[in-house]
């Protein structure tokens, strides 16, 4: 049957695309009727803590657990040793795709010898958590303490320890980007600016915890695992490998998730821990990390010194970046996404949004005795843009040009798509120009100028700082994980459904964490089938009950996803009308659906969804005797040729700085974010928020502070600061929207830039602060003290 | 090591109850495990995030900083018995409509301190919002559509607008 042609569904009045849709799920949770999965419980549940490392680095000569076992409640008590028996080969997390990095093997918990503060070494199930805790401490281990490395810029050198010995030393891995002639660049610049930049280590500090409950069937052999996560298959498949069981036999469901930001796509030794407890005392047992723990035990990043310059003639113009990134791993790489995408991540992205042909990117990655590091929103973009912004910005006000010009001079245009960076990736279907002109127009540009002008004059100092930046978002199949060995699928399905009555169930591989995702999926189905978003149900986050997918991470639940989503309601559409001709004595390519209702040429109402629903499902006999109705269709979605789907934007940030105190005051933050066509603004620009929000933690308070022997000096939501509401600016969002050309959806990535931008666009507001008193910072977190230092004050 | 326990009666979104509790036992794994009112969270059980946030006597406290036992004889209200008196029905309303939660696990906590102020009724600024609200740590919004939240809720009620959205 051929398709007729029709305008877009996504356009028409009866589209949900494009328009403010409140979320079901928030209503639950207003109420307090939010279910996570530490509100699940089961008949003759158990209990997990866990006993981790004092040690960075320490060999464990001997246990001693009866104590331990003697204690009220106790079920079990479980040390690495024991549970490296119940688990197939070790974890190893290398991926092919970057050539020659190597990692030691990992076990879930330490056997012999535990790599860094936090580790853990044994699990203790009880009836109650407390009784779980009590125990753990009964535990007595005859520890060998052994010298840590904690400092990255010796971690390569002589005289340091190796980490792990098969390994020949704490090289992790090295890349080397280079394209152009960098030397002949620099050598004939007109300036040349040279910097080093500090970036200090981060966690996720979800408000929800890490959290999982494990039940095995001992009788039919099904492991069913309720936990707080972003990648439901990519878990099911590591636990079923690591345990010895088959991938079908284990099902997965992600109930309400209290935040993730990347740290909840990971596996987990003590999860691991939890479900093989499970499974060997045959009754469920819950894991919910506490605070302290996550913070030794959450997947950690961004810690990273960067040496880097920049030449460009006395016009502005760009001619080359030259770039050196030494990366601080933890002590192993993370199973399976590895602990060097950051570092990829900055040799790709740095000065993305400009022309410039002479690059050169160089990254190491070298073992540290400190948790293990690896993907955190917006990985590696929060450094690459800092670096690239400050550099120009700083060359920008050496040259005399104002800092919108000189991005004005050096971005891509907006029609010389399709295009490749000096990096050497593809981008296509960007508006740096665009955006440009309209975070101008919404900051008030030239009037912020004068007032700082005005105010600098009384002693006042208050900085704008700009940042463009590119997004890598909704990564394909071709670039890392999959191709690379990872069990992680890149592409993405909806099965879509026509019940009885009408309704329309959608279950989609994307998942949910609070950013809406929900909510998206049912306004792509709705609005592509022509349905009331009411009619809708869409289910996610079990994989006993979704097509294979790789869930929610890298932005992409809507461009991927959403994709699926659509493609699989035109295929239902195309069923419906398929039958309503046949029903109708009609051809299908006179008919629509619309509000529900299959409507003729004239735009009048012929038969609803309800009544196609009731007869090809109980009244067959309507139906011509040819016809075998469906009405359940499955499409799956994945780029074919892009690595990634860049989305692009600018940000605004204007601060005051107290040069007596080192405070930095917030004042206002401007974005303007292109992330293609917009699903719903509304949830976009919370999207944004939040993001830029995140991304300010990072730029002035967060910062977890190992010392000399690789503890970790500040884990505890005390001392570690996160964005609170008081100190944080109101958020002026604003979008272009240049739909993406990889898919018919045109949606582009939105979660995480605002963390990727929002640090450059800080920093380099402080600078501009700080720029009368010749004082400049370029240490992230930036902190009263490092403002005092800059100011030459202590 | 041993498990001491004390028995309590208090009253709990109005309802009376009676338990004998472990005298460890913090009033958030009361409410929880005991009387399965799993609306109030736990995110760092150090007194620092605010997920905790429920009215013991009248009053706004953390809940993980306040052991079980001592709400004994008191008068206990979660964000179960707020949703079901109606009395933040407009607040709650609000952070619908402004998006003002994600993943909504500091939700209940933030409505219970956000409930202070609509209780109080005066129109406040932007910035004392945000001061008010500055004990409940929100890792998802950004705070922003927070406060859009709660100053639309103030304006409707200081402009004699329905409670109820």
């Amino acid at each position: 049957m051929s398709e007729p042609v029709r305008p877009s569904p996504l356009a028409g009045s009866n589209s949900y695309v494009g328009r403010r849709v409140s979320r079901l799920a928030a209503k639950a949770a207003v109420a307090g009727r939010g279910r996570y999965t530490d509100d699940v419980t089961l008949p003759r549940l158990l209990q997990a803590a866990f006993l981790r490392s004092p040690y960075a680095h320490a060999r464990i000569l001997g246990f001693e657990t009866a104590a331990a076992k003697r204690a009220p409640g106790v079920a079990l008590v479980m040390t690495g040793r024991e549970l490296a028996q119940l688990c197939s080969k070790p974890w190893v997390g290398t991926l092919s795709c970057f050539a020659g990095m190597k990692s030691a093997p990992q076990y879930p918990m330490a056997v012999d010898r535990a790599c860094w503060a936090g580790e853990p070494v044994a699990i203790v199930v009880a009836e109650t958590r407390a009784q779980a805790e009590d125990a753990a401490e009964l535990i007595r281990v005859d520890w060998q303490e052994l010298p840590a490395v904690a400092d990255k810029r010796t971690a390569l050198e002589r005289h340091t320890p190796v980490l792990h010995a098969e390994l020949g030393d704490n090289l992790a891995f090295r890349k080397c980007i280079e394209a152009g002639d960098v030397e002949a660049a620099f050598a004939g610049a007109d300036l040349v600016i040279e910097e080093n930049f500090e970036f200090g280590r981060h966690t996720g500090v979800s408000l929800e915890p890490r959290a999982l409950l494990a039940a095995y069937d001992k009788a039919t052999g099904k492991l069913t695992i309720t936990t707080s996560s972003q990648c439901p298959h990519m878990i099911q498949r590591v636990f079923a490998q690591t345990l010895g069981i088959p991938d079908h036999n284990v099902q997965i469901i992600a109930p309400d998730v209290g935040g993730s930001f990347g740290l909840k796509i990971h596996s987990y030794g003590d999860e691991v821990a939890t479900v093989a407890a499970a499974i060997k005392l045959g009754r469920p047992v819950k894991f919910i990390a506490d605070r302290l723990e996550s913070f030794v035990s959450d997947i950690h990043a961004r810690e990273n010194s960067v040496t880097a310059r920049i030449a460009v003639n006395r016009s502005g113009e760009i001619l080359g970046f030259d770039i050196d990134v030494l990366s601080g791993a933890g002590a192993y790489s993370q199973y399976p996404r590895t602990s060097v995408f950051e570092a990829n991540q900055i040799l790709t992205i740095t000065g993305g949004p400009y022309r410039h042909k002479h690059y050169r990117a160089r990254a190491t990655v070298v073992y540290l005795n400190k948790a293990p590091s690896s993907q955190y929103r917006a990985v590696g973009h929060p450094i690459g843009n800092a670096i690239g912004e400050h550099l120009l910005e700083q060359a920008a006000y050496r040259l005399g040009i104002d800092p919108i010009e000189i991005r004005r001079r050096n971005v891509f245009p907006d029609d010389a798509y399709p295009a490749v960076s000096a990096s050497g990736i593809k981008l296509k279907d960007l508006s740096h120009q665009r955006c440009l002109e309209l975070i101008v127009e919404r900051m008030g540009y030239q009037e912020l100028r004068g007032e700082q002008a005005r105010l600098r004059r009384q002693g006042i100092q208050r900085g704008i700082g700009i940042a463009a930046f590119i997004k890598g978002t909704s990564p394909g199949p071709l670039g890392y994980y999959g191709s690379g060995g990872a069990p992680i699928s890149l592409q993405d399905a909806c099965v879509i459904k026509l019940e009885p009555n009408g309704g329309i169930i959608c279950a989609v591989g994307v998942t949910e964490q609070g950013q809406g995702t929900n909510t998206m999926v049912a306004q792509v189905a709705a609005s592509a089938l022509g349905a009331p978003i009411e009619s809708v149900r869409v289910i996610s986050g079990d994989t006993d009950a979704v097509p294979y997918g790789g869930g929610t991470f890298g932005s992409r639940a809507t461009a991927i996803g959403g994709e699926a989503v659509y493609q699989a309601a035109r295929a239902l559409k195309s069923e419906i009308l398929a039958i309503a001709g046949e029903l109708l004595q009609t051809e299908p390519s006179l008919l629509d659906i619309s509000a529900g209702v299959v409507i003729d040429a004239a735009g009048s109402r012929r038969l609803p969804l309800a009544e196609i629903g009731r007869i090809c499902h109980f009244q067959l006999g309507e139906l011509p005797s040819s016809r075998q109705p469906v009405l359940s269709h499955t499409r799956r979605f994945r780029l074919v040729e892009d690595l990634y789907i860049f989305a692009n934007g600018v940000h605004g940030a204007y601060v005051e700085v107290d040069t007596d105190t080192g405070f930095v005051r917030l004042l206002q933050h401007w974005v303007v974010e292109d992330c293609g066509r917009l699903i719903n603004p509304q949830l976009a620009d919370e999207q944004v928020r939040g993001g830029c929000v995140q991304g300010i933690g990072g730029a002035l308070y967060e910062h977890l502070v190992y010392d000399g022997q690789g503890q970790l000096t500040n884990g505890t939501l005390a001392d570690y600061l996160v964005p609170m509401a008081a100190e944080m600016p109101d958020i002026d969002v604003a979008h272009v929207e240049t739909p993406s050309s990889a898919s018919e959806l045109g949606a582009k990535g939105v979660g995480e830039s605002g963390t990727g931008a929002a640090p450059a666009a800080i920093m380099n507001a402080i600078n501009d602060a700080l720029r009368p008193l010749n004082a400049r910072v370029t240490s992230q977190p930036i902190t009263p003290e490092t403002v005092l230092r800059a100011l030459g004050k202590i | 090591m041993s498990e001491e326990t004390m028995p309590i009666s208090l009253t709990v979104n109005g309802e009376r109850v009676a338990r004998s509790v472990p005298v460890r036992q913090h009033l958030v794994d009361f409410l929880r495990t005991e009387l399965g009112l799993t609306g109030t969270h736990l995110g760092c059980e150090h007194g620092s995030c605010g997920a905790c946030s429920v009215r013991v006597d009248g009053v706004l406290v953390r809940g993980c900083l306040m052991l079980a036992v001592q709400t004994d004889g008191g008068e206990v209200v979660t964000i179960e018995g707020l949703d079901a008196t109606g009395e933040i029905a407009d607040l709650q309303a609000a952070f619908v409509e402004h998006n003002a939660l994600q993943c909504g696990f500091c939700t209940p906590g933030m409505l219970m301190a956000a409930a202070e102020l609509v209780r109080a009724g005066e129109r406040r600024t932007r910035a004392e919002i945000r001061t008010h609200l500055a004990g409940n740590f929100c890792r998802c919004t950004g705070y922003h559509a927070i406060v859009d939240a709660v100053a639309a809720t103030l304006e409707r009620r200081a402009t004699g607008g329905s409670k109820r959205v």
